[in-house]
């Protein structure tokens, strides 16, 4: 089975994340790049389908020269090899541009299952697989706590606000995987040694057949406007329990005129 | 005034809190027409009308319910071709957005999401990275498709004399053999009792690492339930098993935006305080008095948890009597 997880290298949660004032795109170098979080579950997920039905995991990212750290520790967690899009004029693409670059890669490597995580911690979009599935007319198997395949019958938990949805399909299709499907593996000493020996292969936009003008700042369908920082709450008051802390919570409560 | 297509979330024939909520932006910025998949769209005219709604084109087919999202966004595709609107508005949600992803790809049409207001020119504003920067985006290729946080804005009913007529147009509606692909065999539901949905809910308490247990969890219930809340839980909380994770309020789990946000037990890591700082009023119930959520408190009280909230509860109780 080909296997392709798509992986997007975000800026780290944890660090002070901001937008350039020259372009309004997010601000990359400014924070340290990391594999995004949810693309983690993603990977092992990739991991676990190929260790139960055979088959290779590729890993696919766009992104910035840099990305080029993040596939490494995709690598180094048991994947096969890599393709990394990288082009300067995609810096800046929107969803729509970024999902045109990605479904024409995967129309050029080829698919049996395309897994990815089902947000990321930068745009919080949530778009992703629904697109690439729109692109490339393959079964969205979208926010999936479960994947269970059967020959070419694959079927999923898809999580809802009220619990879940059992959900069928066929292959080749798109999944997305919500947190907690797994307990991503954590890269070993082997896997690290053998990681700098896997194939990584570089696209550009020429290769895949994407006009620059489709895509990148210029090529957007959005803009941002403008941006702020948000000011600061203002400060609120805070009481120490003396024996009446929940009296007075419920005073403030009643004051606010919420109960 | 241009047409702006809402898409209705509704379950049978009750229209949902964000569907007039959307409706009531839809209003500032041109005449709102209700796109309603699936049965019930006469019980619900009433509601529809109450806010401004002129227009709803109803399509009753079950493919709209039986697979995954694809088939509304080809009525919305539809609609748009047939309409031309100049805006249309989807609820922030998991599906909502994935509709509005597909939609963004068939029209060739850029994609807003998690809006939390909206004003002329169809500028939207968003707030990313955790909250801490407040952004105003707007769309420039296509036609403009925008997915609104629930509960980011307040829902105002049209005063009696300028109610929406709401007249129902019926739409003919099949799905392409392409959009029936992932086929929704069974839909279960887990055990939520009488609780309002998370993101829907005017008031949100949420658990987190100091809860210290699930068998704990039932001081967060209680509180939650003395205050017609839905129930939340941190990522620590979750992570532990102690909650289930669809509750998650956070980075990785659901953007919540309630009247009161109650924090119980919660330090306010980044990963929390992104799914909660467009909170409109912040309660935090913690012992250690350096807890970064305190920041955001609009009060804060600092204490023991199981002594604080079921007196809290209680008084609460009492004064509801």
């Amino acid at each position: 089975m080909n296997i392709v997880v798509c992986m997007k290298q975000v800026p780290d949660t944890g660090s002070e994340r901001t937008l350039r004032p020259s372009d309004s795109t997010v601000d990359r170098d400014a924070a340290d790049g990391l594999i995004n979080e949810l693309d983690e579950y993603a990977i092992e997920e990739g991991l676990r389908l190929a260790e139960a039905h055979g088959g290779e995991v590729t890993i696919l990212s766009m992104g910035p020269q840099r990305a080029s750290e993040s596939i490494r520790k995709a690598l180094s967690m048991g994947a096969d090899k890599a393709v990394h899009l990288v082009d300067d004029a995609l810096a800046g693409s929107d969803a729509l541009g970024t999902s045109a670059a990605i479904a024409a890669v995967l129309g050029r490597i080829g698919f049996d299952v395309v897994i990815l995580g089902s947000e990321s911690t930068d745009a919080r979009m949530g778009v992703m697989a629904a697109m690439l599935a729109e692109r490339l007319g393959v079964p969205q198997l979208s926010l999936a706590s479960k994947v269970e395949i059967d020959g070419t019958d694959v079927s999923i938990n898809r999580q809802t606000d009220y619990g879940y949805d059992r959900v069928q399909g066929s292959l080749p299709a798109v999944i997305s995987v919500v947190e907690k499907i797994n307990e991503p593996r954590y890269p070993s000493f082997k896997g690290i040694m053998a990681a700098k020996k896997k194939p990584v292969e570089t696209l550009g936009l020429a290769d895949i057949g994407i006009d620059p003008g489709q895509v990148g700042l210029a090529g957007a369908a959005t803009e941002v406007v403008s941006f702020a920082a948000r000011p600061p709450r203002q400060a609120g008051t805070v009481v120490k329990d003396e024996g009446d802390g929940g009296v007075k919570a419920a005073e403030f409560l009643a004051a606010q005129k919420l109960i | 005034m241009a047409e702006i297509l809402v898409l209705a979330e509704h379950s049978g024939e009750s229209v949902k809190k964000v569907t007039t909520e959307l409706l009531t932006l839809a209003r500032r910025v041109g005449e709102p027409s209700v796109v309603w998949a699936g049965a019930g769209a006469d019980a619900a005219r009433e509601r529809l009308a109450e806010f401004g709604a002129e227009t709803v084109y109803v399509a009753g087919s079950e493919d709209l319910d039986d697979y995954v999202v694809a088939p509304k966004a080809e009525l919305l595709a539809e609609l748009v071709t047939q309409h031309a609107p100049a805006a249309v508005l989807v609820a922030s949600t998991a599906e909502g957005r994935e509709v509005a992803a597909r939609l963004a790809v068939k029209t060739g049409s850029g994609v807003i999401t998690d809006a939390v207001d909206l004003s002329d020119g169809l500028v939207a504003e968003q707030s990313i990275f955790g909250g801490a920067i407040i952004v105003q985006s707007k769309v420039r290729a296509g036609t403009p498709i925008i997915a609104v946080r629930p509960n980011a804005v307040a829902a105002e009913p049209v005063p009696e004399s300028g109610r929406g007529a709401a007249q129902v147009e019926n739409v003919s509606f099949a799905a392409t053999d392409v959009a029936k692909s992932a086929h929704i065999t069974e839909r279960v539901v887990a055990e939520r009792g009488e609780r309002p949905e998370l993101t829907e809910a005017s008031i949100v308490v949420s658990g987190g690492r100091g809860v210290g247990g699930a068998e704990n969890f039932a001081l967060i219930e209680n509180l939650a339930d003395s205050l017609h809340a839905a129930v939340g839980a941190s990522r620590a909380a979750t992570d532990a098993g102690w909650y289930p994770h669809q509750f998650q309020v956070g980075q990785t789990g659901k953007t919540v935006s309630p009247q009161l946000y109650m924090a119980v037990g919660i330090s306010g890591a980044i990963q929390h305080r992104a799914g909660m700082q467009t909170s409109k009023t912040i309660m935090v119930i913690n012992k250690d008095p350096e807890a970064p959520i305190f920041e955001l408190a609009d009060f804060g009280v600092v204490g023991d948890l199981f002594q604080v909230v079921p007196q809290l509860t209680e008084e609460i109780r009492k004064r509801a009597e």
